[in-house]
């Protein structure tokens, strides 16, 4: 009998020590799993910072003039970044003017029209529009599109506006074929697939029983969609769009090739300008100077400011929306 | 009867109109994707050739191939999945299954899905002034380094989707037959999920293969044959940048080249995962 229990307390001391190795291990790989993404919330602070430190010596030198002059002058170490500033909101403002009524068509497409065997090989095409890298954007609108847009777009549009104010100024001058325009266009196709996914995604969280009382009014396929889809999916619309707003403000190949790089503001949006992104791509590496290099780290950091902020817009409207559409199916 | 014919065909005119409207913009969007994929095939397909990965990048009017290139794209790609899966699963990990509901996962979903879409050029800009501003050299390993800070977020997105779609069940029945938390992950949920993940990976490779303005400022590029990681080390798409905006047309047609075996590679990812995907679905 002694021997009995002595085998079962010592089995039952074996299973706790087991149990504690495997305790002890438990919280090792917590910890780990904790630790990964802890890192995620330290490369963002690092970026923040790293660009800051970056940054000083421009801010000291130039302050608010940095954001409000446009002469960026490597020789005689004078930088202001307004023009950059300027041609990074101005495309990606085209961008948005675009891509945004296109990619609700295409999503109004894909949800309401297109039979539905289309629909997965057509919205999986308009997908692959976003997994084509950016450089390829850039070489086919440098050799393909720039070229054919100056030959036979563009100085048709200049006479078509040359008699009518505002349009006159803002599609004037020689046709270069690359140009603020040209980015602008660009940028609004890479974007695309981001609106209309999106877009997609939140007309399929619409509640079929509110499209069908529509339709069952007599309400026209147009009529669903702009009284009933769309004031129901707003906020995920803007979402997608803010989403796609931060992609176009930051997107460097595509622009780089064909925004022309001409630090300067024109009112017309076929002259040559540059962005943010564009520039630093083209200068960073051939700075010499401990200034040049901190004014483009400088002119990094506003970017990085402007899609932060549009970026943690669009989390916010989107993350919002999963909430409520979680609430509604469950 | 109270119809009014005018309301009526103007309604349905209305409807047509519009219907018809979002149709042209989905022509749009297809037409875009094959003229791209057209002038690269048709500038491109020429350059392909066996060549192309044995011959080193040449001098302007020479022949010669993207052998070197190819190389460091493919060392630089690797070790940057390499380094950023681990990472991008464990934190994906902490937030679908430790911390699913607290307030420390709100947070780091909410930046990882900033860094998700963040300008890569200013991961460039960062790995600049934090490795090569310090170690005083453009090497492949800074490069290595911004592209695995790219593969993070998005291994991190995709795990944590997947595990979310693990169904609890599973986790219960193993924690009633006395698994511990870290086992039960390990070898129930994350089996559960592997297709998934390994979706994200691919997902990461298609999304890194292509980068190239991180790359411009922590790598530069190479001449010539090298496998030190140490310095400047060449990579396809930086190899065509610099070709494409050269004066060369030789260089311009090796460009091509490159662009389209980049954009094959990136597309046959895409189109590989989603399948994966699919298959898991049904």
């Amino acid at each position: 009998m002694a021997d009995i229990a002595l085998n079962i307390v010592s089995v039952s001391e074996t299973k706790i020590a087991a149990v504690k190795r495997g305790g002890a291990g438990d919280k090792r790989f917590r910890g780990m799993t904790m630790l990964a993404s802890l890192l995620i919330v330290l490369l963002f602070a690092g970026m923040m910072i790293s660009l800051t430190i970056g940054a000083l010596l421009s801010i000291r030198a130039f302050g608010l003039d940095f954001i409000n002059t446009q002469s960026w002058n490597p020789v005689t170490e004078k930088f202001g970044a307004l023009a950059a500033i300027y041609g990074t909101l101005v495309t990606s403002l085209m961008a948005m003017i675009l891509a945004v009524p296109v990619g609700i068509g295409i999503a109004i497409f894909l949800t309401e029209i297109c039979p539905r065997s289309l629909r997965r090989p057509i919205g999986i095409a308009i997908e692959l529009l976003a997994g084509i890298p950016s450089i390829v954007y850039g070489i086919w609108g440098l050799f393909v599109f720039a070229p054919y847009f100056q030959q036979h777009v563009q100085p048709w549009i200049i006479d078509a506006f040359a008699d009518i104010p505002v349009l006159q100024d803002l599609f004037a001058g020689p046709p270069y074929g690359i140009g603020i325009f040209t980015a602008g266009f660009i940028l609004s196709i890479m974007v695309l697939p981001f609106i209309s996914a999106v877009t997609r995604d939140v007309f399929d969280t619409v509640p079929a029983t509110l499209k069908e009382s529509a339709y069952a009014m007599g309400c026209t396929t147009w009529e669903v969609v702009w009284r009933v889809v769309l004031p129901f999916s707003r906020a995920g619309v803007v979402g997608g769009a803010m989403l796609a707003l931060g992609r176009a403000l930051g997107e460097t190949m595509a622009v780089t090739f064909v925004i022309g790089n001409a630090h300067h503001i024109h009112t017309s949006l076929f002259s040559p300008g540059t962005t943010i992104s564009a520039m630093i791509a083209n200068e960073f590496t051939e700075a010499v100077g401990d200034l040049y290099h901190s004014s483009l780290i400088e002119a990094g950091l506003i970017l990085f400011f402007i899609s932060f902020v549009v970026l943690a817009a669009a989390q916010l409207l989107l993350r919002a929306l999963e909430r409520r559409a979680g609430g509604i199916s469950g | 009867m109270n119809f009014n014919r005018r309301i009526y065909y103007g309604r349905k005119r209305r409807n047509g109109f519009f219907l018809s409207l979002s149709a042209f913009a989905a022509l749009f969007g297809l037409i875009w994707l094959g003229l791209i994929l057209y002038s690269l095939f048709y500038n491109g397909f020429n350059g392909i050739s066996p060549k192309i990965f044995t011959e080193m990048t040449p001098p302007p009017g020479q022949d010669g191939g993207l052998a070197n290139a190819i190389f460091g794209s493919v060392v630089m790609s690797f070790l940057a999945v390499a380094a950023g899966t681990p990472i991008g699963i464990l934190a994906g990990t902490y937030l679908a299954e430790y911390g699913r509901y607290s307030w420390i996962s709100d947070v780091v979903r909410f930046i990882n899905d900033i860094l998700l879409s963040a300008p890569s050029i200013l991961i460039g800009l960062f790995i600049y002034v934090v490795v090569v501003a310090t170690t005083h050299a453009f090497s492949g390993w800074a490069g290595a380094a911004a592209l695995t800070v790219i593969v993070i977020p998005v291994v991190v997105r995709t795990t944590e989707n997947m595990l979310l779609l693990v169904p609890n069940g599973l986790r219960e029945a193993a924690a009633a037959l006395g698994a511990p938390r870290s086992t039960i992950i390990r070898a129930v949920t994350w089996r559960a999920a592997r297709a998934g993940i390994v979706t994200g990976i691919l997902l990461a490779v298609a999304r890194i293969s292509g980068e190239t303005a991180p790359l411009l400022l922590t790598v530069l590029s190479n001449q010539f044959w090298s496998t030190n990681m140490d310095g400047p080390i060449a990579s396809l798409p930086v190899m065509i940048f610099n070709f494409a905006m050269s004066p060369y047309e030789d260089w311009h047609k090796l460009a091509w080249a490159g662009a389209l075996l980049i954009t094959m590679t990136v597309l046959g990812l895409s189109i590989v995962a989603r399948i994966l995907e699919s298959s898991r679905r049904s």
